[in-house]
Parts: C-alpha cells; structure tokens; sequence
C-alpha cells in the first residue's frame, strides 16, 4: 500500500476545526520547492558516491525519497525557528541554508567541515542558521528539541522549535516524556514524525503497535495529522496548521507518511523490502517529478528550463564535492580543542 | 563528456566486491536513481545506482568479476550524442577468472590513479604528528580565591550553603533557572532548594514529572538554546536514566560541533549511601563521570566549598557534574561571609598538613579520611590530608607535591574498587611520583558488592575510619 493512498485515509481531521485542505502553489513556489528539493537529492547523490569512492566514511543515511517533507516545512517556517532531528540530516541542514561545501566536507572529515571535521555524517550544526543537530542517538533529539521550545517560552521569542524524528525513534520512552512536558507547559514545539516505513530494517507495522503515529500524542492531547509527505503542497499546508497551533497553543504532531529509496545506511542492502515496493513508489509518487510535472502541464516551465535548474545544482554539488575532496584533513592539533569551553 | 561509473565502497569495510550482475546494458539509457548493477560485499548483495545521466556507453568489468577493487572504473556512461570512442578511458584489465592473480595488482594500481588526489588512506594515517597527540593543553587554573582578614565566618549547612549558592547566581543572570522532581512547591526533596519558588518564581523553579531522560534532554536543548539550567537529580540513582543525555549530548556536543554548541548546565544531586536505602539507592557516581571527557566533576565536603563551587559551576560554560551527598546535608561548616564567594573549580585542597603519608579522599570520604588523621596523630603518625573537591579536572599536582614530601600515598572514597577514583590516583602516581613512593599506594574504597540494606553489613559494605587507619600503617611500616 503506498504511502499517499494511506494519507488519503487520513484526510478526516483528527481535530475539530481543523482542515487538512491542500493549499495550490504559485508558480514561483513550485520552482522553489523543485529546486530545494532537487538540490538535496543530488547532494545525496553525491554523498552517496562519494562514500563510493572511500571519501566518506562510517555511517552515512542519505535523504533521499523524503525531500518533501523538509522543504514544505521549511517553507511554512519564520526567521529564527529552530530544527534539529536525527542522523539521517543532510536535507535538513540544506534546507535551513547551511553552506553544501561545509556539510559536504563534515562528510568527507575535512577542515572545511561544519563541525571541523569532529562531527561527521550525524553530527553537524549550525548556530547561524538555527540548526542544532544532527543527533546520533534514536530519539534523543526529541527532548533536545523540547528544549529549545522551552527555552523560546522562557525568553518569549516568538520562536518554534521543529523537531524531526522517525517511525523508529516514535517508540522511544523519552519522545513521550517529552510530549508530555511539552503539553504541560505548551511549549512551541511541532512534532514531525517522518515516518519512511522502516526503522532500519523492521517494517513500522512489525514493530508499533498502533500505527497512526499522528495520534501519539492523544493521551497528552496533543493534535496531530497525517500528511502526504511525498506531496510537498500536502506538507506545507500542514506546516502552516502546525506553526499557527504551535506559536499560540502548544506542540502539535505531523505525521509525514514518505519513503527512503536507499538503504537505512550505505551500507544497508535493504532485502526487507521488494524492488518493486521501491520502484512503485519512485514510479508513482516521487516529491520531485510531482511539482516536475506540474510545472510542465500549468506550462509554468520548459523541459529547458528545469534542466537548466538541474545543472546548476549539479554544478553547485559538484563544486561541494570538489571542496570536500580537496580541503585538507583537520590539523592535528585539532584532536584537542572544543572539549571544554 | 564521458563520466566513468567507479567501483563503489558500500561499507565502512569494504575494499573490494564481486560485480554479481549487470542490470543494465551497453546502450541501454540510464538517469540518476536507476539500479544498473549488483554488487556482493563480504556482508551482502548491494544495488550501485547511477549518479549521472546518460547512456551506458561501455561496461568495463563483466559480471562474475570478483576481487574488483573499490574505485575501479566499472563502466562508463555518456551524454547524449557522444560515442563510446570518446572514452579515454584505460582498457579494463581486470578479469572474470579469479585465477589470473597478476592483473589483481593492476586493478589496485588504477583505482588509486582514479581516486581524487588528496583522497585519505583507509585506516589511521601515520601522519598525525606524535607530539601533537601526546600533549594536551594544560588549563591554568588559579588558586582559592583570598578570603580578607576579619571576614565574619558563619556556620551553614551544606544544604544551606547550596541554597544560597544558587539563589545568589539566579539574582545575577535571569537565564539560570532549576527544574527538577519536587523542587519547586515542595522546596526539595531534601529541602535544598527552600525559599527559591518564592523568590524566584515558576517560570525559573520548575516542578518536572518523574521523566528523567526526558528533563535531561529538555535541559540539554534549553542549555544549547543559550539558557543556564540547574539540572537537580532527587538522586544520581535515578540519573542513570539519563545517562545518554548527560553523556551523548551534553559532554560531547562542543566537540562534535566544532566548538559551536556549548552545554552550559549543571546537574546535580546527592550521591553515594545515605543510610538503609540498599543497593538501588546507595551508589557511588563519581568515577563513573570523571571517565568522560567535555564534563567537569565536583564532590565537594565542605559547605564553604559547596557554597564557592557550586557559584563557579552554574558560571562555568561547560556541562557540569556536581556531585552532593545526603548524610553531608546536614552537616555545619564555617563559610566566609562574602557577597561573591567563588572557587576555582579544578583545585584541590589541604585540609590537614602533615609529613608522613597523604591521604587523598573527596565528599564524604573527607570524614573517614580526616576522622583517622587525628586518631593517627595521636599515635605519632602526622597525615597530610588532600580534599580533591574537582574529580575532572583532577588537581593531581597537588598529590603529587604532597607524596614527594610523605612518600606514601593512600585515597579513600565510598565508590567501588575497581576503576574507581583511587585507581586513577594509584596510576598517575606511578606515571609521574613514581620514584618519590617508598610503599605501594594503597586504596580504601566501599567493598565490591553492591549495597546491603541489614545494617551490619551495610557498615562493612562502606569504608570505615579503622580501614583507613590500617592503610594508613601498612604504607608507613607501622605494625
């Protein structure tokens, strides 16, 4: 069953007064979501051959499939929203802006590197662009993240706190610690549940007993949706419920039903799951060729023209992984500092 | 231009694969994402998808190829339009039978020329300079502060002390507050936290549920968020609960970030037995978080270094240990009345001079350690006592200064033997003091077995005064 035939079961509201209504795109904002979005699948891409090539090392969990889950949160968010999420973080950290030559050489354990060459794959951030994480640890994000939700409540900033997990991490004790203090003290926080139907290599349905990861919250009272979240519009239009909720009444749950074409890591060969699964769902309802087609059919663009989008990016990530190949290897010196402030 | 597909690695691991199958033939057109071939590694069968865009122009390695070394060019793809002469590509020498051993090296020789030219060796380099690795910056770390002559001194519990400690920073900076179980309505679980709700208020003395993962984790993110928690654990038994919060995300973020995400935030709590609450309840913690680098750890035992370290941990910027003990509590110590008594953290102190034998202790084990040096010295044996106060940093110099005037060495502390905080101590004198020892160090520690509840055995579960005193005579040569 795929993942958007099973948001149209969701399309009753969870709460009252709440529409799950799909708001259309302007032109301009189709484009932008194409282009966000193209540009973390070929830095994934990249990524993915770079770790090829032995330039990147360990653990390495590429976004690919889930692009639309960040970008349409992304755009329904303001200036100074924080994000923070798991291991698999190279989209988020693009879509908050971060620099692609910086992440790419975080990847390949480079000078030029976010975190110098300490963090790695997992463990990147940005304090510019509100970016904290890059979490290594399943779950542990989620209270990290209910954190900087309570630190925007007590300076009274205004600000929210977009906190991503997975279908995996959703069984996690501290996810409902944290769901509670959040409800508790309606801190402003969005939950975003991307739920990519594999924690690793178990199948959600073998390892939840409850499904609906939208309703996790309901003992907290926290509302919740599920969202297309291979429908970048379905994404954003539910951002803007969630932001709107979160900024005013408390935390509030997005339940992304999407997909991870790769492996849970590179070095995942993913025979959980049939090729065909993965073909249907690339086939069918992949986020990029959904705005790719309608831009052409509302003649919006030419083939020309995202072509044209599509080199630049390439030319953009290949400069990344240029920098990130060639950057020198940190100092030595640098094994010791940033222990203690 | 023709783009050369390469022999990818597809685990950490991996050097070399079979190329099982091909999925895709010459001619056959390919766009990024497309599955063109299976590869085995030691562990599995991998599907290499294509990058790039294009026609598969040339296969250069033929299903069945085993031993196929990472980054040798396996295909090449080409743009549109262009032919597969176009390929400057070397001829492929690597071959279907595995027998022909001679052209293994070749395959290796060319992945090495197609890799990037600054691409890293696998495994560790040599070329991490060895001096470099050996010395890690030593911190200056300044000595107490000098309390003026005439300073009323006041006698305070420990439990006063902290509570002073900490009321006193809340008035300076608006961004510390405390969370914890029963910290607020209830002023504490063991009243150290009394007065502040009222002073201070709810918004900065918080009441969590019993969620210690996930107030930990809440703190972590106030603490990256640029606010100044007080983290209070009812105990550090129940900190085990968070454990990978204190560890994964508090003590290691500064690093991980490249020195852009501090953790200021300090937790604390009593530690160690109290009395007659057995094994769940009567822990030592001390070692156990000085073995992590990124914290900082403090046991102190007295309340004027409570009260001085405490100050200096809420301002210190780094992930804090601060490490309380419940019998200590209620304890009476003269504190310096001072409006802004700090200590450094990382300084030890000596609370008894003497020449004959050091005797090292921190917390609680001051008491036994103290309590033995005056019934030594009854008995014509003069002890140096050293209160640790810092566990990480440790002020190791300080011991070190002491065993070159006594040559004998004994610690004691509550936690287990084994990698306890005496072992550490044992160690770094045989590293630095070694030739300043005339006896081996000995440790007195609580006994390897978690804690009794039968109140004889929890007696001989803790270290005791007698023990200490017997160490004490072993090093010294005194029957």
């Amino acid at each position: 069953m795929a993942a958007a035939a099973k948001a149209k079961n969701a399309k009753v509201p969870t709460e009252p007064g709440v529409s799950n209504s799909i708001a259309a795109f302007s032109k301009d904002e189709e484009v932008a979501a194409f282009r966000d979005m193209l540009n973390i699948r070929r830095f994934e891409e990249k990524a993915g051959q770079l770790y090829g090539m032995g330039l990147i090392g360990g653990f390495c969990h590429l976004y690919i499939g889930q692009e639309a889950v960040v970008v349409g949160m992304t755009m329904a968010q303001k200036d100074g929203d924080q994000l923070v999420t798991s291991y698999r973080d190279h989209g988020h950290m693009l879509a908050a802006g971060m620099d692609p030559k910086g992440v790419m050489a975080e990847l390949t354990g480079r000078s030029g590197g976010y975190s110098r060459g300490k963090g790695g794959s997992m463990h990147m951030f940005s304090r510019e662009k509100n970016f904290f994480g890059g979490h290594g640890i399943v779950g542990a994000q989620v209270s990290i993240g209910t954190g900087l939700a309570f630190a925007n409540k007590y300076k009274e900033n205004g600000q929210v706190a977009v906190t991503y997990f997975g279908d995996g991490a959703a069984n996690q004790g501290q996810v409902y610690e944290s769901f509670n203090m959040a409800k508790l003290w309606k801190l402003p926080v969005i939950y975003v549940v991307e739920n990519n139907r594999y924690g690793m290599g178990t199948s959600y349905t073998r390892a939840s007993s409850t499904t609906d990861f939208s309703q996790r919250g309901r003992s907290f009272d926290i509302p919740g949706e599920q969202v297309d979240g291979m429908d970048v519009r379905a994404v954003r239009s539910a951002a803007e419920r969630a932001f709107e909720h979160a900024r005013t009444e408390g935390p509030y749950i997005l339940e992304m039903q999407t997909y991870r074409y790769r492996g849970h890591s590179m070095s995942d060969p993913a025979k959980y799951r049939s090729k065909e699964e993965v073909q249907k769902m690339r086939d069918e309802h992949d986020p990029i060729e959904q705005v790719r087609k309608r831009l052409l059919e509302n003649k919006w663009a030419e083939e020309d023209d995202l072509n044209k989008i599509d080199k630049d990016i390439r030319a953009v990530v290949n400069a990344a992984a240029e920098f990130a190949t060639n950057d020198p290897e940190p100092d030595p010196s640098e094994l010791w500092t940033d222990v203690y402030v | 231009m023709p783009i050369e597909v390469l022999m990818p690695a597809l685990s950490p691991t991996m050097e070399s694969g079979k190329l099982a199958k091909w999925l895709k033939a010459e001619g056959d057109k390919v766009k990024s994402g497309d599955v063109i071939a299976e590869i085995e590694t030691d562990k599995a069968t991998m599907e290499v998808e294509a990058v790039d865009e294009g026609v598969l122009g040339k296969i250069l390695i033929k299903d069945g190829t085993e031993d196929v070394a990472v980054n040798t060019p396996i295909a090449i793809i080409l743009e549109e339009g262009e032919d597969a002469s176009a390929a400057a590509a070397p001829a492929p020498k690597a071959k279907a039978d595995k027998a022909d051993k001679d052209e293994e090296p070749a395959a290796e020789e060319r992945a090495e020329e197609n890799a990037p030219p600054d691409a890293p060796e696998k495994g560790p380099g040599p070329d991490v300079a060895p001096s470099a690795v050996a010395t890690p910056p030593k911190p200056v770390i300044e000595p107490d502060p000098e309390v003026p002559e005439g300073t009323e001194m006041v006698k305070l519990t420990v439990r006063e002390a902290l509570r002073d400690a900490m009321a006193e920073e809340m008035r300076r900076d608006g961004d510390i507050f405390l969370m914890g179980e029963e910290v607020a309505e209830y002023q504490g679980a063991y009243k150290v936290s009394q007065g502040l709700l009222d002073e201070f208020g709810a918004k900065r003395v918080i009441d969590t549920p019993i969620t210690e993962h996930g107030f930990t984790g809440v703190g972590v993110g106030a603490a990256l968020a640029g606010l100044k928690p007080i983290v209070e654990f009812m105990t550090w038994n129940f900190a085990m609960q968070a454990m990978d919060q204190i560890i994964n995300s508090a003590a290691k973020t500064l690093y991980m970030s490249g020195g852009q995400m501090g953790c200021p935030i300090v937790f604390r709590g009593p530690n160690g037995a109290a009395a007659r609450v057995a094994a769940q309840h009567s822990q030592d913690f001390t070692a156990w978080y000085s073995q992590v680098p990124g914290l900082k750890v403090i046991a102190p035992y007295t309340a004027a270094d409570f009260k001085g370290l405490l100050k200096a941990a809420i301002r210190d910027p780094n992930p804090i240990i601060f490490l309380e003990n419940e019998i200590l509590y209620g304890q009476h110590f003269e504190v310096p009345k001072l409006d802004d008594f700090v200590l450094p953290i990382g300084k030890a102190r000596i609370a008894r001079s003497g020449s004959d034998v050091t005797i090292v202790s921190f917390s609680i084990g001051m008491s036994y350690a103290l309590k033995a040096a005056e019934e030594l010295a009854g008995q014509g044996i003069d002890a140096e006592v050293i209160d640790l106060r810092t566990i990480r940093p440790m002020d190791i110099e300080t011991v070190i200064e002491s065993v070159k005037k006594t040559n004998r060495c004994v610690t004691v502390e509550e936690g287990w033997p084994q990698s306890g905080v005496g072992s550490e101590i044992v160690a770094q004198l045989m590293e630095k003091a070694f030739d300043h020892l005339d006896a081996p160090v000995l440790r007195v520690t609580g006994k390897d077995v978690p804690m009794p509840y039968a109140a004889n055995l929890e007696k001989l579960a803790l270290p005791s005064v007698a023990e200490v005193i017997e160490a004490v005579k072993a090093v010294t040569y005194r029957g």
